[in-house]
């Protein structure tokens, strides 16, 4: 059977509160959050994060065929953002590895894709939504990845959500527009598409359900996602789906993640939908689509590590809106009186793109040391190149020492610098995020994240750094 | 095979060491040519009678043109040493060995650096170069010392508040001296309150617990023992010279704790063993060691044998290595006074060994152990950060051993 094997979402840890743009830019605000991309993240380390829940299960990893990767935000153009989700998750260099990359619809693009794709498929959804300071994209944008992978054909993963059927429906509108190279996106009048779009996620559901003979009331959970937010509330309260079953669109607390927001939403559904239950997922934007899947028995067993929900609530406390605008390159601040950070240089990044991107670090073969980086020559028993990969990206560690760096050159002073003694061996010194200074501590149990370090003469600098494990996080997950 | 040390072999008999500090209106070719003048002075002697120049600097020239071209040296050989912080102490070394292996009868180390031109803070201008895949990340050298603060204090059972007492005790016995002597960079006092709440730089290091960022140059003229007479009557004469590259693996191994530079015990012990000295606290009239940022200098104190593990925190608060202390540490001020012109400081450390044991150190610092019979000096040179560096340690002494 094929089907939904596997997801997983990812909500950065940072908050803004629109209380506080409304504060700074004068206005009266809005409620809640919105969810806030560290100022080390972009659309591809997002992606690289959802992807490592999605893949958690032992033996997933070697099945997946093609990975998508989908965004409106890609961290480049020309160059292939999916292959450094490749390269991080470790895939096979078989594995095919491309951008959906350019419009919010992609997210869309690539669920229907992979859903439709007769070998196994991880399709990632990431987005990070700008908006001119006060404007309503930036108050009720947000930024978030979610992953999923669709097969199960013929290689014994359990299918934890059945696709009953899919649609698409497309329409060419100027309802929503960016020119590229411009950060913010243009939009017509917002009354003017709503009748549209009404009606083209009627054509899409509809067919859908035709397909599937599923009756409209019998949907469990029904899951709207778009970027016009008075379509999408339109589509929520005409299409004829049980009221109970319409599922919160989550921008209260993290905002609309725009080519993300239907996988964090799916993602979150599928966290606590029951088997057996129906889940009907409509997207908009430049026509429609609607997905039908239906829980199995297999999916409370299979659920993410890290459930969506839970993610929302550890998010950090509101951060400044200073600080959100310089993370964002809205304001411009005095960098510290050191040297332009380095870029790297490609080929070394070529040459340890395993270090680099998967944090795969080597064991000696001889006295089971591990080396973080890779070494040839042991450091304990100074054997020479006997040495076997030994990734560790999952592995947790404890803090030996640290410090915090005020004099270093950082978007986000000041740097947090952690020494980590891995369980089961191994030390790596690196930069800790998603923290402040008192989650600088001796002790303190750390995870690892792929993060975008620093973007130096043009060139993003990816690699990993710790974070805090925070409570509620259960040991033995990422 | 072995290491065979010097002892005795060869002796300094001519130094020179600029005042460190700002020099905005100064090169480093003026630096240097004033530190090669001040040495040839000293001993007496003119550049044609060098045989041989080592020449150290980090970032502030490379090859031996650096210093030929500055003097306009006739067809001498000139090389240029590089070993981080320890640069000074290299040049040093390896002119020492040129001449005790008998291939020159004079050679001259000569230090230099130019930090302050490059208008950045701390040690930008010498960025060492990664794996070029960027995965190591930039840390700044008082953050890479500070790391020794946290661990040392969980280690022996000080508060956050002792250890910041502590170290702020190491910057203000610096300052104190310091500013006795009018080569350094910083010549006042600092009040220990104005030490303590200074603006943090990195971790529990405030500005004072760091070494100046400055400009300066030094020099050292070597010559056999038995020949240096000619020139002085007051040499100095090289007892131990020792030196280790450690294994960098203090970021890799879990069983490094950072409260101990490694390097500096191994290069220590061997040093001692050259120099035949058992009991460095006692025996040492004066240590100039390489207090970067205080925490080092906390820990070099336990490294250097001059303090019981985990007791170097107690004999800091109690004024052992003050200038009148059982041991004066740094009477010249340190790094973190006198100012760290990363190639000239191994040679600017040299240069206060050679004032206190010829006795012309200016009164108001000299040491009181010279005069009650002491006659070794010891100096002290790391470069790296903990878990990873390299050091130095020489000895040297005014008298000849029987």
């Amino acid at each position: 059977m094929a089907g939904l094997i596997a997801y997983g979402a990812y909500v950065p840890y940072h908050r803004l509160a629109r209380t506080d743009v409304a504060a700074a830019l004068g206005g009266k605000g809005g409620k809640g959050t919105r969810a806030v991309a560290g100022y080390d993240e972009d659309t591809t380390s997002m992606a690289v994060e959802a992807a490592r829940g999605a893949l958690a299960r032992d033996g997933l990893r070697a099945r997946v065929s093609q990975l998508f990767l989908a965004t409106a935000a890609p961290a480049y153009l020309d160059k292939t953002n999916a292959a450094a989700v490749h390269a991080a998750l470790g895939l096979d260099p078989h594995v095919l590895a491309a951008d959906m990359a350019g419009s919010v619809r992609s997210g869309l693009g690539a669920l229907v894709t992979a859903a439709r794709s007769p070998v196994p498929t991880l399709t990632v959804l990431s987005d990070l939504r700008i908006g001119l300071p006060g404007g309503s994209d930036e108050v009720a944008g947000g930024d978030g990845a979610a992953a999923f992978v669709f097969g199960g054909h013929r290689n014994g993963a359990p299918v934890i959500a059945e696709v009953l059927a899919h649609d698409t429906v497309s329409d060419e509108i100027l309802d929503r527009w960016r020119l590229p190279g411009a950060p913010v996106s243009r939009v017509w009048e917002e009354r003017f598409a709503e009748e549209i779009y009404v009606s083209l996620a009627d054509k899409a559901l509809t067919a859908a359900l035709d397909h599937a003979a599923v009756d409209i009331g019998s949907i469990d959970h029904f899951v709207v996602a778009g970027l016009h937010a008075r379509a999408c509330a339109a589509v929520r309260r005409t299409a004829g789906v049980r009221p109970e079953a319409v599922t919160p669109d989550l921008a209260g607390a993290i905002g609309n993640a725009g080519t993300a927001q239907p996988g964090l939403l799916l993602a979150d559904v599928l966290d606590r939908a029951r088997p057996g239950e129906t889940i009907a997922l409509v997207v908009l934007g430049d026509g429609a689509g609607a997905l039908l899947l239906r829980a199995t028995d297999a999916l409370p067993a299979h659920r993410a590590a890290r459930p969506v929900a839970s993610q929302i609530a550890a998010g950090s406390a509101p951060m400044p809106y200073t600080t959100y605008l310089s993370w964002r390159g809205l304001l411009d601040r005095e960098p510290p009186r050191r040297p332009d950070p380095e870029p790297p240089y490609a080929p070394p990044a070529h040459r340890r793109t395993g270090w680099k991107y998967g944090f795969v670090a080597s064991r000696c073969e001889k006295c089971a040391t591990r080396h973080l980086p890779p070494d040839r020559v042991c450091t304990s028993c100074r054997s020479v190149d006997a040495m076997t990969d030994e990734p560790m990206a999952h592995v947790r560690g404890t803090v030996a020492t640290f410090t915090v760096d005020r004099l270093a050159a950082t978007p986000s002073p000041p740097m947090l610098v952690v020494v980590v003694d891995y369980d089961g061996g191994g030390r790596f010194r690196c930069q800790l995020t998603d923290a402040t200074e008192v989650d600088a501590v001796i002790g303190a149990r750390v995870a690892m994240t792929f993060r975008r370090t620093v973007t130096a003469a043009g060139v993003h600098n990816y690699f990993w750094k710790a974070r805090p494990v925070r409570t509620g996080e259960t040991e033995g997950t990422h | 095979m072995g290491s065979h040390g010097i002892r005795d072999r060869v002796a300094i008999v001519g130094m020179g060491c600029t005042p460190f500090g700002e020099h905005w209106t100064r090169s480093a070719d003026d630096l240097l040519i004033d530190a090669v003048g001040e040495a040839v002075t000293s001993a007496g002697v003119t550049l044609d009678d060098i045989d041989a120049y080592w020449f150290g600097t980090q970032a502030s020239g490379v090859s031996g043109l650096t210093l030929s071209r500055a003097l306009h040296l006739p067809h001498k050989p000139v090389t240029r040493v590089e070993n981080m912080c320890a640069t000074g102490s290299e040049a040093l070394r390896n002119a020492c060995y040129a001449v005790a292996s008998g291939a020159y009868d004079v050679a001259m180390a000569v230090g230099v650096e130019k930090l302050k031109d490059s208008g950045m803070s701390g040690l930008s201008g010498t960025a060492m170069p990664g794996a070029g895949d960027d995965s190591r990340g930039e840390i700044t050298a008082p953050a890479n010392f500070s790391l020794l603060a946290p661990a040392y204090a969980a280690k022996y059972g000080l508060a956050g508040e002792e250890m910041k007492d502590v170290i702020t005790r190491i910057a203000w016995k610096n300052h104190v001296n310091g500013a006795r002597n009018p080569r350094a960079q910083f010549r006042k006092e600092v009040p220990l309150e104005r030490i303590r709440s200074a603006p943090t730089v990195a971790g529990m290091l405030g500005v004072f617990d760091c070494s100046g960022v400055s400009d300066g140059s030094a020099a050292a003229i070597v010559v056999r023992a038995e020949d240096a007479y000619k020139y002085t009557d007051k040499p100095i004469f090289v007892k131990a010279l020792s030196f280790v590259a450690g294994p960098a693996d203090g970021l890799l191994d879990p069983a490094y704790d950072f409260t101990t530079f490694p390097e500096v015990v191994a290069s220590a012990e061997e040093a001692y063993r050259q120099a035949g000295i058992t009991d460095p606290r006692a025996e040492l009239a004066l240590a100039e060691v390489h207090d970067c940022f205080t925490p080092t200098e906390l820990v070099l104190m336990e490294d250097l044998g001059f303090a019981e593990r985990g007791q170097g925190w107690k004999d800091v608060t109690s004024g052992a290595f003050d200038l009148d202390g059982s041991l004066p540490v740094n009477p010249d001020g340190g790094l973190k006074a006198f100012g760290h012109p990363i190639g000239a400081s191994g040679l600017r450390m040299m240069f206060e060994a050679w004032l206190q044991l010829r006795g012309e150190a200016p009164a108001e610092r000299t040491v009181k152990s010279v005069a009650e019979g002491r006659s070794l000096a010891l100096t002290h040179n790391l470069g790296g950060g903990p878990g990873e560096c390299v050091s130095f340690v020489s000895v040297v002494g005014s008298q000849l051993t029987e």
